[in-house]
C-alpha cells in the first residue's frame, strides 16, 4: 500500500477486504459504526435556496450523523436534489448555513486546497442522470477520474480501477466508452466511479430510476452493505419500497420545499396523512373483484404493480 | 370511472377510427426531417462500427496512438511532395496492404476512399483535362471546331481535346487526393477517437484542449441521440407530408431546445467532475508505451518516405 492509500483511505481499506477469491467485498463494521453514530458529519440550519425568483427549499434544519441511513423523501420538485447538492458542496444556500466535518460549507472554504481535497475525498454524490457523470471516453478512465485528481499516483488509481471493477462486476465493460452502455450498466459505472473515491459519505440523487428491478435490487443491497461497512448514506428518493430497505430515518420534504416530517421508515411510511399531504401517495380508484373502492398508492411502483 | 369522464373532454374519449388503413399506392417523399433522422442513426452506426474496427486485433490497432500519428502524418507530408503518380500509386497499394493486415475490409476501405474523390478532387480536375485550360499535346479530341474560336480576349484554339499534360496533373492530383485520404482513414479506423485526441500530446497540444475534445466527442453522442429522440417523435406526430416552412420552423426549434439542453447538461457534467475533485487542472491515465514494435513502425515509415522522396527524384 503506498503513502497515497494511506492517507485517502481508512473508509477504503477499511470497508473492503479480500475475500477467498481475492476479491474485494465490503465488510462489516458495525460495531464500530455504531461507535461512531452520535458524530455530527452535516448539520443545515435554516437552510434555503432560490433559482432566481423560484424557491427550491425553505428553511431545513437537520444533522446527519455518521454511519447513519438517511433517506430524503419528497415529490418531484420538493427540492431533493437540491439539498444533496448543498451537502455535496456544489451549490450553496442562499439562507441559513450548513456545516461539514466541523467546517462551514460555503465556496470560500471550498477554496481552500486542503479543505476541498479532504472534503471531496469524504463525500461522494451519484447524481440522478449517469450520463452527466460518465464523461470520460471509457470506463476504466471514468473510475480513475476521482482518485487521479485527488492526487494518488497513477500506480494506485489502477489498483483502486481493478478493485472496484471486480467488486461491481465490470470487467466486461472496462475498456468500453460509456454511450456504448445501457442504463443500468451506466448507473454502475457511476457509482464505481465515486466508490473508487473512497468516500465516508455517499449521497445518492434517485438512484433506482429508470433501472431495470435487477439492477435495481443490486444497487438497493449494494446500499445496504455499505451502510454496513461504515458509510454514511444519504438518498433522496420518491421510492417509498426503497427507503423501507435502506434507510434507518426518514426525512420528509413537502411541495412547499419546507421539512414536513421526519422518522424511522415503519413511522413515516405508516403515517398515510403526512404522505397523501407530501404528494408521495395518492388515492386512485380500482377495481378488484368487481369492486370499485379507493386505497393509496405510492407514485412508483406499488401503482405499476396493482395495474398489473 | 365517472370523474375521468367528466374531467376529460368527449372528444378525446370518442371512438374515432373510422378510417381503413389500405394503401393508396401515393408514395410519400422522404422530407427534410426524415433524412435528418437517417443521418443521425447513420452517424451513430458508422462511430460503432469504427470503434468495432479499432478494437480488432491488426498490425495498426497494435501500435502505440503516438508512433501511428506521427508516421502516418510523415507519409501524408511526403504524399503532398511528390510529384509522380506512380509513385502515389505504390503508396497506395502500401495503404491497401496496411489496411488488409489491420484487417479492414479492402472493398469498405477502396469504397470509402473512393465514394468522395470523384465528388470533391473530380470536379476540381476536370477542367484541367482540357487543352482550354491546359495546353498541352492532344490525347483525345473531343471537338474539332475546323477553325480558331474567340470568345472577346479568350481563345478556345481549333479544338477541344483532352491534353497529355492535362490528364498526368489530374491524375497525380486524384492519387495525391486518395493516398491522403487512405492514410487519414488508416489513422482513424485504427485509432479509439480517445487515443487519438490523447496523442495529440505529442504535439504539445495543451491537455485542457484534448479534455475538452473527448469531452465534446463523447456527448456529441448524447445531444445525437437526443435529437435523433425529437425528430422521431415528431414524425410519429405527423399526419402527411410536412411543408419546407414547417421544417425550418421544426429544426430552428430543436437547435434552441438542443442548445438549452446541452447548456443545463454541461452545468451538471461540471458539478459531477468538481464533486469527484476537478480543480481545474485536467489528469488522465496515459498508459501509452513505446516498444519495440512501435519503434519498428516509426523506422517502416520513415524508410518508406525516404524511399517515395527519393524515386520521385531520381524519376525526375
Amino acid at each position: 500500500m503506498d503513502d497515497s492509500r494511506r492517507h485517502m483511505g481508512a473508509p477504503y481499506e477499511e470497508a473492503f477486504k479480500k475475500d477467498a477469491a481475492g476479491i474485494k467485498a465490503p465488510v462489516n463494521n458495525a460495531p464500530e459504526v455504531e461507535g461512531r453514530k452520535n458524530m455530527v458529519i452535516f448539520e443545515a440550519r435554516g437552510v434555503g435556496y432560490r433559482y432566481d425568483d423560484d424557491e427550491a427549499l425553505s428553511n431545513v434544519s437537520l444533522n446527519v450523523h455518521a454511519g447513519e441511513r438517511l433517506a430524503l423523501l419528497g415529490a418531484n420538485g420538493s427540492g431533493k436534489s437540491t439539498l444533496l447538492k448543498m451537502l455535496d458542496g456544489l451549490i450553496f444556500p442562499t439562507e441559513g448555513s450548513i456545516h461539514a466535518f466541523g467546517e462551514e460549507l460555503s465556496e470560500a472554504a471550498l477554496r481552500d486546497d486542503g479543505f476541498s481535497r479532504a472534503f471531496r475525498q469524504r463525500v461522494g454524490f451519484v447524481f440522478q442522470n449517469s450520463d452527466t457523470q460518465l464523461f470520460s471516453p471509457s470506463v476504466r478512465e471514468e473510475i480513475a477520474f476521482g482518485p487521479l485528481h485527488l492526487g494518488i499516483s497513477l500506480e494506485a488509481a489502477d489498483e483502486r480501477v481493478e478493485d472496484t471493477i471486480h467488486i461491481l462486476g465490470l470487467q466486461h465493460l472496462s475498456d468500453r466508452p460509456p454511450y456504448h452502455l445501457s442504463g443500468g450498466e451506466k448507473k454502475k459505472v457511476a457509482l464505481a466511479s465515486v466508490l473508487a473515491v473512497g468516500p465516508d459519505v455517499l449521497l445518492f440523487d434517485e438512484p433506482t430510476a429508470g433501472l431495470d428491478p435487477k439492477t435495481e435490487t443490486f444497487l438497493a443491497r449494494l446500499i445496504v452493505q455499505l451502510a454496513a461497512a461504515g458509510k454514511t448514506i444519504i438518498t433522496a428518493t420518491q421510492d417509498l419500497r426503497l427507503v423501507a430497505e435502506i434507510a434507518e430515518r426518514v426525512i420528509i420534504l413537502g411541495e412547499d420545499h419546507k421539512l414536513a416530517g421526519e422518522g424511522t421508515p415503519s413511522e413515516i411510511l405508516g403515517n398515510r396523512e403526512l404522505l397523501l399531504a407530501a404528494n408521495l401517495i395518492h388515492d386512485h380508484p380500482h377495481r378488484h373483484n368487481g369492486i370499485e373502492h379507493f386505497h393509496p398508492h405510492s407514485h412508483l411502483k406499488d401503482h405499476h404493480r396493482d395495474e398489473e | 370511472m365517472a370523474e375521468i369522464k367528466a374531467a376529460t373532454p368527449e372528444w378525446m374519449l370518442a371512438a374515432r377510427q373510422t378510417g381503413s388503413c389500405i394503401p393508396t399506392g401515393e408514395r410519400l417523399k422522404p422530407g427534410a426531417i426524415e433524412r435528418t433522422v437517417r443521418g443521425l442513426s447513420r452517424a451513430l452506426r458508422e462511430t460503432v462500427f469504427a470503434e468495432k474496427v479499432a478494437s480488432r486485433d491488426g498490425l495498426l490497432q497494435g501500435v502505440d496512438p503516438r508512433a501511428k500519428l506521427v508516421g502516418l502524418l510523415g507519409l501524408l507530408i511526403v504524399a503532398a511532395l511528390v510529384r509522380h503518380w506512380y509513385v502515389l500509386l505504390g503508396l497506395y497499394a502500401l495503404t491497401l496492404a496496411a489496411a488488409r493486415l489491420s484487417r479492414i475490409s479492402p472493398w469498405f476501405f477502396v469504397k470509402r476512399v473512393w465514394l468522395f474523390i470523384p465528388i470533391f478532387a473530380g470536379i476540381i480536375v476536370l477542367p484541367s483535362l482540357f487543352n482550354v485550360v491546359r495546353p498541352g499535346d492532344p490525347l483525345w479530341t473531343i471537338w474539332d471546331f475546323g477553325r480558331e474560336v474567340t470568345f472577346g480576349p479568350w481563345s478556345l484554339g481549333e479544338s477541344l481535346a483532352v491534353t497529355r499534360q492535362g490528364l498526368d496533373g489530374a491524375v497525380l492530383l486524384v492519387m495525391r487526393v486518395a493516398v491522403s485520404v487512405s492514410l487519414a482513414m488508416l489513422l482513424t479506423l485504427t485509432t479509439r477517437w480517445a487515443d487519438l485526441l490523447k496523442a495529440l500530446r505529442v504535439f504539445l497540444v495543451p491537455r485542457i484542449f484534448i479534455l475538452i475534445l473527448s469531452m465534446t466527442y463523447r456527448y456529441i453522442f448524447l445531444l445525437l441521440g437526443l435529437a435523433s429522440d425529437m425528430f422521431v417523435a415528431r414524425t410519429s406526430r405527423m399526419v402527411g407530408p410536412a411543408t419546407p416552412g414547417e421544417d425550418r420552423r421544426f429544426a430552428a426549434g430543436s437547435m434552441g431546445t438542443l442548445l438549452g439542453k446541452s447548456h443545463t447538461l454541461s452545468d451538471e457534467i461540471y458539478a459531477a467532475m468538481i464533486s469527484r475533485g476537478y480543480n481545474g487542472e485536467p489528469m488522465s491515465m496515459h498508459r501509452f508505451q513505446m516498444r519495440a514494435h512501435d519503434w519498428s513502425w516509426l523506422a517502416a515509415a520513415f524508410v518508406i518516405g525516404l524511399v517515395a522522396m527519393g524515386g520521385d527524384r531520381f524519376l525526375g
